[in-house]
């Protein structure tokens, strides 16, 4: 078995999961003012994910310490050349995380106002980022010989920003779904409503990212040498469909899954394009960072495979567990017995 | 200034930042559990009420010890790309690994814990803040492996123009990184420690809640003076091993100029780093030194003059550092030890002064972490990885003045925020007493 196969896969899968899960949370902080009209929405809604947004969060950790340990040259060159939304990103990423924990501590309207913002704004600026840097990655990055030739204002090219608008869309439904399963009455109501009404600006920037993926990208070449593949973005789009439909039927936790099938789908589509490639280069291919030029050696691939059959089994199953022990909605009342919620 | 200055002082800057959260978590996640142990087994409610007390201090604190560490694994590729792709075969694993192993353990069970009070058994909920303590503790395990595998690097081979493994037992049971490891774990019980026993002490000194203060200072007390005597023994094989391992620092850390047999241990003097010998010495204990690093008062000690000058630290600060630390170290264990006695015979609010000097002590063990670390960090200059890549060739090379100029002052405006709000929450609800922290109807979270 080729490991730079399974790397490869595993980082795709990683990145999958982080964005499926922390996409939720994302989604749900950047809507929790719009749909809280009062504090205590707002406090369902935060508290909805309270228990496992930081499990969550630790996917983006291992996909990060994943590449530095797989790939080491691409984990040093992407984070070196995309050093500025990669910084932006981190500042948002540290605010949400003591948003949460200190937006409770106090009872003023300022200070919960201050860290609602804090939310919102921390929670949009990572679903963009993400989106722009991965749009830019399979675009491929202006790198040759002498390194790299992009700034932040170069990532913000037009496919940058339809990728990016297509992670924030993406996310907003998704949250707005997490949010309709886990709360009660009229918010969640009002949060299923949202996603309803966020579909179709989603679907209409998902169409035109598939169509601009074609001229921007060579993302296709891999489908048009194997066209089996193309079941995965089938799936994807099959998914989002799923998603209005389950809504129409008021099946809000099928609505959710099939969010959570589409982000996957959106995500390996993606990935399987690039292959063999992790960061093509724009310029020349020869400069493409693939899976064999800036892998780790055969040894430490093999010791990183086995820790990681062993383990990631393992986080799955006790992530399960928590998920299952807390799937019940969250509502005024529950939050009212519980005074360690946030 | 430069971008290698830059981002080394970035890196002192968020790694400092995030080593004032680190030992307390590692300290108070032991604590806690052993709390609400007793309450588990005693059913004794006092013990659940100090559970909810200071597990509400713990994860104010846990939350910026998270988000902060992010920062470091994104650093290494932001501003160390050099770095990474020169040791990242070898220096990548203990990082993934700690992530895949460790720190989605105490993410995940942190969440149940801090959220699963109605959701899930007594034993269960006890057991999750001993799985979040022992996930934090391998966590430095890896953390520290990684970091000792710089300081002291093994199981490698030069090979494809870079650092690659070649043997991962030899990672794992690299002296340099467990001893480290011993070290840090018990500073970081020692910061606990003595944050359980200043707190309490202020209450204790108005008189408030005095039998949950002084259950609470009493199991502090045992574990500061456990912690702080295993600091002093584990710290005294680490720096024999040092001395081994990286003669340049050991050298720095005793400010000995020339090599010597039977070298004394000076318990005063002063480096003169321009004319590179001691502006003064006095008080030496004849092959004291040789005796401690060596086990042998006849064994040679090199000094800083036997390396080439290239090849050292700067002296003046490992020197200060480390003597403030060992100062410090042995003022800890004398504290904890009158502490315990003080409790042991109920004599504690007899001496309101010792309990003030102990509020006044909470910052200290916090100041001899990150000695600690200055003098680990430091003291290995000029190299990145010791004697095999030095700091200056580890440095990104597309990066601009610009970006690390505004990443500082970006990091020094956030922290430094961040760092004031977390203080201020830490002494709001410290000085609460516990009653009032778990009132619902009015504290903070029944709103």
């Amino acid at each position: 078995m080729d490991l730079h196969i399974v790397w490869f896969v595993l980082w795709g899968v990683l990145w999958g999961v982080y964005f499926m899960l922390d996409g939720f949370v994302l989604g749900a902080g950047m809507l929790h003012r719009v749909l809280g009209k009062s504090d205590t929405d707002r406090r369902v809604v935060i508290n909805s994910f309270g228990p496992v947004w930081d499990g969550n969060e630790v996917w983006l950790v291992t996909a990060g310490g994943a590449t530095f340990a797989a790939f080491p040259t691409t984990y040093a060159l992407m984070f070196s050349y995309l050093y500025t939304p990669l910084l932006i990103l981190l500042f948002a990423l540290i605010v949400r995380g003591v948003s949460f924990e200190f937006r409770g501590k106090e009872d003023g309207a300022l200070w919960r106002g201050c860290w609602d913002w804090a939310i919102v704004l921390s929670s949009f600026l990572p679903a963009l980022l993400f989106g722009v840097a991965f749009g830019n990655i399979f675009a491929g990055l202006p790198m040759d010989r002498d390194g790299y030739h992009g700034s932040l204002i170069y990532l913000l090219n037009p496919y940058g920003i339809v990728s990016g608008l297509l992670f924030v869309l993406l996310f907003l439904v998704h949250g707005a779904l997490y949010v309709g399963v886990k709360s009660t009455g009229d918010l969640s109501r009002r949060a299923e409503d949202l996603a309803k009404a966020l579909w179709p600006p989603l679907l209409l920037v998902a169409v035109c990212f598939l169509g601009f993926s074609n001229f921007a990208t060579k993302l296709y070449d891999n489908y048009l040498a194997a066209p089996v593949l193309a079941v995965v973005p089938l799936a994807a789009v099959a998914a989002l469909a799923a998603v209005r439909l389950f809504l129409a039927k008021q099946r809000a936790l099928a609505a959710f899954a099939a969010s959570c099938v589409t982000i996957l789908g959106v995500v390996f589509t993606g990935v399987i394009g690039l292959f063999p490639n992790l960061i093509p280069s724009s310029l020349d291919a020869a400069f493409s960072l693939t899976i064999y030029n800036s892998s780790s050696s055969d040894y430490t691939l093999r010791i990183m495979t086995a820790v990681a059959f062993i383990f990631v089994p393992i986080v799955i199953a006790y992530k399960i567990w928590v998920y299952r022990l807390f799937r019940e909605r969250v509502s005024a009342e529950t939050l009212a017995g519980d005074h360690e919620a946030y | 200034m430069d971008v290698l200055t830059l981002s080394r002082l970035q890196f002192a800057v968020t790694s400092m930042f995030h080593f004032i959260f680190v030992p307390l978590t590692l300290g108070l996640s032991i604590l806690v559990a052993m709390m609400e142990t007793r309450y588990v087994m005693t059913g004794n409610e006092m013990y659940q009420r100090m559970t909810k007390f200071w597990g509400k201090l713990f994860l104010i604190n846990f939350a910026l010890g998270v988000v902060t560490g992010i920062t470091l694994e994104f650093q290494f590729g932001m501003n160390w790309a050099e770095y990474s792709r020169y040791v990242g075969d070898i220096f990548g694993a203990p990082l993934a690994i700690e992530a895949t192993v460790a720190f989605f353990l105490e993410s995940v069970f942190i969440g149940v814990w801090a959220f699963g009070w109605n959701k899930v058994g007594k034993k269960m909920h006890a057991a999750s803040i001993w799985i979040v303590a022992l996930a934090t503790n391998l966590s430095g395990l890896w953390i520290l492996l990684a970091n000792g595998w710089m300081q002291h690097p093994v199981g490698y081979v030069l090979r494809n123009g870079r650092a690659e493994m070649v043997d991962f037992m030899a990672l794992l049971t690299n002296p340099f990184g467990l001893l480290k490891f011993g070290h840090q774990v018990v500073s970081g019980y020692t910061v606990g420690a003595f944050f359980v026993m200043g707190v309490s002490a202020w209450h204790l000194l108005r008189g408030r809640n005095r039998e949950f203060f002084k259950a609470s200072f009493g199991m502090a007390a045992v574990f500061a003076l456990v912690s702080s005597i295993l600091v002093a023994v584990v710290g005294d094989f680490h720096a024999a091993d040092v001395a081994k391992t990286q003669p340049a620092k050991f050298a720095a850390m005793e400010s000995i100029w020339e090599s010597c047999r039977n070298a004394p241990m000076n318990l005063v003097a002063f480096p003169d780093e321009k004319n590179q010998c001691n502006l003064v010495t006095a008080l030496p204990i004849p092959g004291m030194l040789s005796f401690m690093a060596f086990h042998d008062t006849n064994a040679e000690v090199r000094g800083l003059n036997s390396f080439p000058k290239e090849d050292l630290p700067p002296v003046l600060p490992v020197f200060l550092s480390f003597r403030l630390m060992v100062g410090l170290g042995t003022l800890f264990i004398v504290l904890a030890a009158v502490a315990l006695f003080f409790h042991r015979n109920n004599l504690l609010e007899k001496y309101p002064l010792f309990l003030r000097l102990l509020v006044f002590c909470i910052p200290l063990p916090y100041l001899a972490n990150q000695l600690g670390w200055i003098v680990s960090e430091v003291g290995r200059q000029p190299w990145i990885v010791y004697g095999l890549m030095r700091t200056s060739d580890a440095v990104s090379k597309n990066l601009v003045m610009s970006q690390v100029v505004g990443s500082l002052i970006g990091f020094t405006l956030l922290y430094g925020l961040l760092g004031f709000v977390d203080i201020y929450l830490l002494a709001k609800f410290a000085r609460r007493g516990p009653e009032e922290t778990n009132m619902g109807a009015t504290g903070a979270f029944g709103k």
